[in-house]
């Protein structure tokens, strides 16, 4: 399972498949934003939480298919299904592999990145501790989503179709936190029910998961 | 016969007219695919047994 | 029919039901009285409603939409609860008719759902002023919506039918979590942003205490919209008992 998990960081770093991308996708979404809405800085300011939590989460959805879809195509999953590791843990490996080269990446870029939204650095932080939270679940989520379309041709619409209304909660609870610090009022809430979003994904979801993986692979 | 509707009239027959126009499309779109559904089954059927 | 067991448990008898022949048995002998029963009461209902109720004081005319929107909503949340509950028996169970039935109830669940929010929009630009307000109940019909789309769409791209059901179910199952978990999260996010201050319909009527005039017909429409989702659910699970064993025929005679 380790070995899996690191092979997945290993593969997606050097091809340069989803790590660079995702960041690189996630500064255009926020340099294309002052375009969209007028370079006014204190309407930026007001917008830049959830501005910055919807890049994050579409950057997100942009590398679902790659969880399994290659391994799919040549055969490593079968390979993988016939392996005394269960499909639960394939699951983990690969959402966690998920997680680390575009959620992780995401998270520390984000404080950055809202600098440029004149968003203050202080509350960026904070910015950067509710992805941290929340981006887990994006990744679970997205990894789920994509065990089910796994058999489907050209399933990327569809993918995103069904993880979208599942995102809703996260990005909810995300960008409240950062909003309510943004009025210096108590944001801890929030992130705590971000956390248990993460942490219920991780619990149910792997058994969903490696279901849906061992009937597409039956 | 007509109830008065008063100001609102428009707001209350657009309701109406468009719940039973989606309720009649959903109808029709059931019905059509269950006769469809049958007779290609009967016509099937009726092959295989001969 | 099984006369070795003197007395056959309740349960044994009501899985019998499921099997799709015996299915096909009495839901063919079920169909018209539910037909029937559908129209006599929704007509009833609606025809109630809309003639001979008095308008409210407040609302004015626009309290007959309620005879619409409030059946609708309901039969929308029940869809749902119904494909879950549809899927959970095929994944425990493996009864073919159940997922059946779990996939000719979403279409009528995603118009039931279009028909609410439509009649909500209408209903809420002369009452609150506007169309559409990010209201937790309006916007949780929305994520319903989309949670309908997608099982619909997971439907009709699998092309084996039993991947497909099998997959849906697993999808129905984590959405019905999503969806109330959605619920809660859209109620923290809107009562941060307006305190509560959006009145919702059935707030209001409760605190009213809807009189009788306008409780009846609702009633019997309730009842008309639920038995219309009954008849078409019927209809639609008989339909895809056929077109499985259409498409079992069909198999059969290519490898003939």
């Amino acid at each position: 399972m380790i070995h899996l998990f690191l092979r997945d960081v290993g593969l997606s770093v050097r091809s340069g498949g989803g790590f660079g991308l995702a960041l690189i996708f996630f500064l255009i979404v926020v340099t294309l934003i002052p375009f969209a809405l007028g370079p006014d800085q204190s309407a930026l300011a007001v917008v830049a939480p959830g501005v910055l939590w919807l890049g994050a989460l579409l950057a997100c959805l942009l590398s679902l298919d790659r969880i399994f879809g290659l391994d799919f195509e040549d055969g490593t999953l079968d390979l993988l299904a016939t392996s005394p590791l269960p499909q639960e843990a394939v699951y983990i490996a690969k959402a966690a592999a998920h997680w680390l080269t575009t959620g992780l990446p995401l998270a520390l870029a984000a404080p950055v990145l809202g600098v440029l939204l004149n968003l203050d650095f202080e509350i960026g932080k904070i910015l950067g501790l509710s992805l941290l939270l929340g981006t887990p679940a994006l990744s679970l989520i997205g990894a789920f989503g994509a065990s089910l379309t796994l058999g489907v041709k050209r399933g990327g619409l569809l993918l995103s179709l069904l993880v979208l209304p599942l995102y809703v909660p996260s990005l909810i609870f995300g960008a409240q936190a950062v909003r309510l610090a943004g009025q210096g009022l108590a944001y801890d809430g929030a992130l705590v029910l971000l956390s248990a979003i993460s942490l219920g994904a991780a619990a149910i979801l792997p058994f969903a998961s490696g279901a849906a993986l061992r009937i597409n692979l039956r | 016969m007509m109830p008065d509707l008063g100001k609102y009239a428009l707001e209350v027959n657009s309701s109406y007219v468009l719940s039973l126009l989606a309720l009649a499309v959903i109808i029709g779109l059931y019905a059509k695919r269950s006769r469809a559904v049958k007779r290609d089954l009967a016509a099937m059927e009726a092959v295989h047994d001969a | 029919m099984n006369n070795r067991s003197i007395a056959p448990k309740f349960w044994d008898r009501f899985w019998r039901l499921a099997n799709p022949k015996v299915f096909m048995g009495w839901s063919g002998r079920a169909l018209p009285w539910a037909a029937a029963a559908a129209g006599l009461s929704l007509c009833s209902g609606l025809i109630w409603g809309y003639f001979f109720t008095p308008d409210d004081i407040r609302q004015g005319s626009t309290v007959k939409i309620i005879y619409l929107h409030v059946p609708a909503a309901l039969m929308a949340i029940n869809g749902y609860l119904l494909m879950f509950v549809g899927a959970l028996v095929w994944l425990i169970r493996r009864q073919h008719v159940s997922v059946l039935a779990a996939k000719a109830a979403a279409p009528v669940g995603m118009v039931m759902t279009l028909i609410a929010l439509a009649t909500g929009a209408i209903w809420g630009q002369p009452m609150w002023g506007t169309y559409w307000v990010w209201d937790p109940r309006l916007t949780s019909f929305l994520i319903l919506f989309l949670f309908y789309v997608g099982y619909i769409a997971l439907w009709a791209a699998i092309e084996d039918e039993d991947t497909a059901a099998d997959l849906t179910s697993v999808l129905a199952i984590v959405g019905a979590v999503f969806a109330m978990l959605s619920r809660y999260a859209v109620l923290f996010w809107n009562q941060g942003l307006h305190q509560g201050t959006t009145v919702t319909m059935a707030d209001g009527a409760q605190q009213d205490n809807i009189s009788n005039v306008f409780f009846q017909p609702l009633l019997l429409s309730m009842a008309g919209f639920g038995l219309l989702f009954l008849t078409l659910l019927l209809i639609g699970t008989r339909t895809e008992v056929r077109s499985r064993r259409l498409k079992v025929l069909q198999a059969r005679e290519r490898m003939e």
